[in-house]
């Protein structure tokens, strides 16, 4: 039984699958939720990295190099706010989050 | 079943345990512990697939930036765990049947839907890319002619994060004594001594003129 597009393409599935349960099931804590993001952002890449080998297209690569980027700005700026989040609040439960009041 | 099936499926088997526990760990620590053990499966299932700069740069930027900001802001902060666990449980065999279900159906159809093999991948390229030149080359020459201006907006992006990243957090000290070296480059002499003219004795103030007056009042 030989490795196929197929094989790596589901274990991007799965990946996803699984991160999409750790954001329903850690909706409250705000740091799993960021860590579930960027579980998702690593089974996308997954799917990218497969496409561009087995087709034989490095343009994929150049693209995972480009999402790697965003989601370290991301993540970045996601916990900067958590921190700021946690200074005014004392606490990172989202039910807190419900004050927009600048 | 040659052997780089067999390294496939043990790092696809760590790295959905590990992902698995990222999601279940109660505290958010061994969560973050266990992302990272799963950047460096999927570093390693990169390296099978033949792309070594991105699988170096996941471990670098991720494991070496990322995560350790994760676990400083985790390690940081006072978080009361079980507040945040509430109903965990009680929505997880929902959550399981329907992640399931994604992933199956998905698997169904990708697992028949791309039969590409290693075989009619190498018949397909006119010329197998990467024979002569590394992946690192490869891909410098790409983002450096092609991509060069998404490369620039790239760069931007990381300066906006940097500076808002500071800018959020940044808070002034209250207690600090800082002064502006603006206003003590400034300053002059008669700003900080001045010469009062006074007298050296007051003339005591007439005692008894509130006491007549008082008495005019009544008077009148």
């Amino acid at each position: 039984m030989t490795l196929t597009l197929g094989h790596f393409l589901s274990l991007g599935a799965i990946l996803f699958a699984l991160s999409v349960i750790g954001i329903f099931l850690n909706r409250k804590n705000l740091i799993v939720l960021l860590m579930a993001i960027e579980l998702m952002l690593l089974a996308v890449n997954m799917n990218f990295v497969a496409f561009s080998y087995y087709l034989n297209d490095r343009h994929g690569q150049v693209f995972v190099f480009f999402i790697l980027t965003v989601a370290a700005a991301e993540s970045a700026i996601g916990l900067a706010i958590l921190v700021l989040l946690f200074r005014n609040k004392n606490s990172i439960s989202v039910d807190e989050l419900n004050s927009l009041k600048g | 079943m040659d052997i780089k099936t067999g390294f496939f499926y043990l790092f696809a088997a760590v790295l959905l345990f590990a992902s698995f526990r990222v999601i279940t760990a109660r505290n958010p620590v061994y969560a973050a512990l266990y992302l990272v053990l799963a950047f460096f499966q999927a570093a390693a299932i990169w390296i099978l697939l033949k792309s070594e700069f991105l699988a170096i740069t996941l471990v670098l930027v991720y494991v070496g930036a990322v995560m350790v900001l994760f676990l400083f802001v985790v390690m940081m902060l006072d978080i009361n765990v079980e507040d945040l666990r509430q109903g965990f449980w009680k929505h997880f065999p929902v959550a399981a049947t329907v992640g399931a279900l994604i992933a199956l159906e998905m698997a169904a159809v990708l697992m028949g839907g791309f039969r590409v093999t290693e075989e009619s991948r190498n018949l397909q390229g006119a010329a197998p890319m990467g024979a002569d030149l590394s992946n690192t080359k490869e891909l410098g020459k790409l983002l450096y002619t092609e991509y060069i201006y998404p490369l620039e907006i790239a760069a931007v992006i990381l300066l906006v994060a940097i500076i808002a990243a500071i800018a959020l957090t940044l808070r002034g000290r209250k207690d600090s004594k800082h002064v502006d070296p603006d206003d003590q480059v400034r300053v002059r002499a008669r700003d900080r001594f001045e010469v009062l003219k006074m007298d050296v004795t007051r003339p005591a103030a007439p005692v008894t003129e509130p006491a007549a007056e008082g008495k005019g009042e009544k008077k009148a």
